[in-house]
């Protein structure tokens, strides 16, 4: 299997210049439905519609508005929205380099591949840079009309470029407040960590595959067969009475199957 | 414009996962311990949201239409259905999905901790924070409080809305949250992509690409360095139109249309984050189903009134661009759009 660019830009700090293509790193296994009209079970469409009138608007007729705290709306016209689009370039700049893990993944959006694009040796020596300093670059670039932010990495010795999510679209924990409480008994902290660890190995992604996706497709067999399946209702479990005493019986447990 | 209109759709899709509502109200299983709580997203979709208009500067509405019959249609008019030949579907609800994997679907079961550091960031998809549900604070700090002692986050898989996932609950401050991460087939490797294998660079070309590295170094990421340019020139015209009264609608009978008043959201979230994470533990136990239904959006909103006092005693440095920018509106600061966060203190300071 092979996978083609779809865009290519040239990384620059400094006096380098790395020229590369992007590639795709997410790969979509979703199993996709259509949404239908229920009576027909005709495919539906979109559009815009004025609630008031029922009129449908052509998306290209139709103008944007940016709505206010105060419910004002600001009409933008497509002269006010190109006069703002940024302009192309296949610049990829590096603002800086940073050390690793300073971009906290929260803020990771989306990685492509970076794979070269005529100059090798350049590529090469960006490999084997990153690879020393253990560095990782903040890089910003226009991409289809669009800004993007982004984490310049390796991962499996081939360099990444994960776009980033913009300030205030990630949700500061340091804004929220833990749940509070009496002080926690130390027996059962002593107990839950030790559970912790008696559960614990690297983490190794083979280990998890997605199941959902072939009972999908079986069901939709089914259903196409003429068959059903019986529905049952989501619950909540009753959170532990007496946490002690199910840890206690769950370090048994576990102690019993190691 | 058939891209951006897909893109669009998509957006306004996924909006409907991102509002205060819980994502996922379920049961956190840790051995024999039983944690129920909920799911809230903890990031915010794009700050600046354009609303669509027609001519006459009505607000328009999205919707679906039934293309034979020419009609608008009510959500509950709509189906989700698999095309298994050409123009044959069949008919699949969520229910009928999540049904197919019963246990997975009430239950994140925790069986494996692994060393925080030791997951791949690229795994990493979306987050979500954990609130407790009532009567369950205790084991829920409880698990926090290991999990932060042991460096560990735990991983399970589990079926929400009718997809299953992979998640990492991590532990930082005594606040859980839940991530989704990649399956290993959903990320590529770079044999999948068909990437040469890498020449060896020249030793020269490395060394002053190392040098250039180390003098391009900074120790610390500026929050600042993320801000969001398109969006803050799209609020630097609309400061520009607002000044100058014109192309301004004066709150028209806004129709809020619940998917696409993003414009609100963050407040709410952040409302009904605080809200859900500092339940009073003596309230009456409930069933998640009539928890999630008890959390509406008005919730949030008559809280929010009272977490804007509250954080009046915040000094600037702690305030986001967001809020700064917010005050900056209200003291009417001009070019306040085009400012960072420090400029906004500073002018606010000044002003």
């Amino acid at each position: 299997m092979s996978v083609r660019a779809f865009w290519k830009g040239a990384i620059s700090f400094g006096a380098v210049r790395v020229p590369v293509k992007f590639y795709a790193a997410v790969a979509d296994r979703s199993v996709h439905f259509r949404l239908l009209h229920k009576k027909d079970r005709v495919p539906v469409k979109q559009a815009m519609v004025n609630p008031e009138t029922d009129d449908v608007v052509a998306y290209a007729d139709a103008k944007r508005a940016y709505v206010t705290e105060d419910h004002d709306w600001v009409v933008l016209d497509d002269e006010d929205l190109d006069s703002i689009e940024p302009e192309a370039s296949r610049e990829i700049e590096i603002l800086h380099f940073l050390p690793p893990r300073v971009i906290d993944h929260r803020w990771y959006l989306r990685p492509y591949y970076l794979g070269p694009d005529g100059d090798e040796n350049n590529y090469a020596a960006l490999v084997g840079a990153l690879e020393k300093t253990g560095k990782e670059g903040l890089a910003r670039w226009v991409m289809r009309k669009k800004e993007y932010v982004g984490a310049l990495r390796l991962h499996e010795g081939y360099p990444v470029l994960v776009s980033l999510r913009h300030a205030g679209e990630v949700v500061s924990i340091e804004e929220l407040e833990a749940p509070k409480g009496r002080k926690l008994d130390q027996k059962e902290l002593d107990m839950a960590s030790e559970l912790i660890c008696m559960m614990e190995a690297e983490f190794d992604p083979a280990e998890y595959q997605n199941e959902h996706r072939e009972r999908i497709l079986h069901l939709i067999e089914t259903k196409r067969r003429g068959g059903s399946v019986k529905i049952r209702p989501i619950k909540q479990a009753k959170p532990s009475d007496n946490v002690a005493e199910a840890l206690e019986a769950s370090l048994k447990r576990e102690r019993k199957s190691a | 414009m058939p891209d951006k209109k897909q893109h669009d759709e998509k957006e306004s899709h996924e909006a409907e996962h991102h509002g205060p509502r819980p994502f996922w109200s379920g049961t956190i299983t840790f051995g024999l311990v039983s944690l129920p709580v909920s799911l809230f997203v903890a990031t915010r979709s794009k700050r600046v949201a354009l609303r669509m208009i027609d001519h006459d500067g009505e607000p328009l509405a999205r919707r679906y239409f039934c293309p034979k019959e020419k009609t608008a249609l009510e959500s509950e008019e709509i189906v989700r259905g698999y095309e298994v030949e050409k123009d044959k579907f069949v008919i699949v609800n969520e229910e009928e999905l999540d049904s197919i994997a019963p246990e997975k679907s009430q239950e994140i079961d925790l069986r494996r901790f692994v060393p925080v550091d030791g997951i791949d960031p690229m795994f990493f998809q979306r987050a979500y924070f954990l609130a407790p549900s009532q009567g369950a604070i205790k084991p829920y700090r409880l698990m926090a409080k290991s999990m932060e002692d042991t460096e560990r986050a735990g991983i399970a898989t589990c079926v929400i809305r009718g997809k299953e996932y992979l998640l990492a609950i991590l532990s930082y401050k005594g606040i859980l949250r839940a991530e989704i991460l990649r399956f290993a087939d959903e990320l590529r490797t770079p044999a999948d992509i068909g990437l040469p294998k890498i020449k060896k660079a020249k030793n020269k070309t490395v060394t002053a690409m190392v040098k250039s590295i180390n003098a391009n170094s900074r120790k610390t990421l500026d929050r600042d360095e993320l801000l969001d340019e398109g969006a803050a020139r799209i609020l630097g015209i609309v400061d520009e139109k607002l000044e100058a009264d014109e192309d301004v609608l004066h709150d028209p009978e806004a129709i809020e249309d619940e998917d696409e008043s993003e414009a609100d959201e963050p407040a709410d979230l952040m409302a009904v984050l605080k809200h859900s994470l500092q339940q009073k533990a003596d309230r009456s136990n409930q069933s998640g189903k009539e928890k999630s239904n008890r959390q509406p959006k008005r919730a949030g909103s008559s809280k929010k009134k009272r977490t804007r006092k509250d954080d009046s005693s915040e000094t600037k440095a702690d305030m986001t661009r967001d809020e700064l920018y917010a005050e900056a509106r209200e003291i009417n600061i001009a070019g306040r759009s085009r400012m960072t966060k420090s400029e906004l203190a500073a002018a606010i300071d000044a002003s």
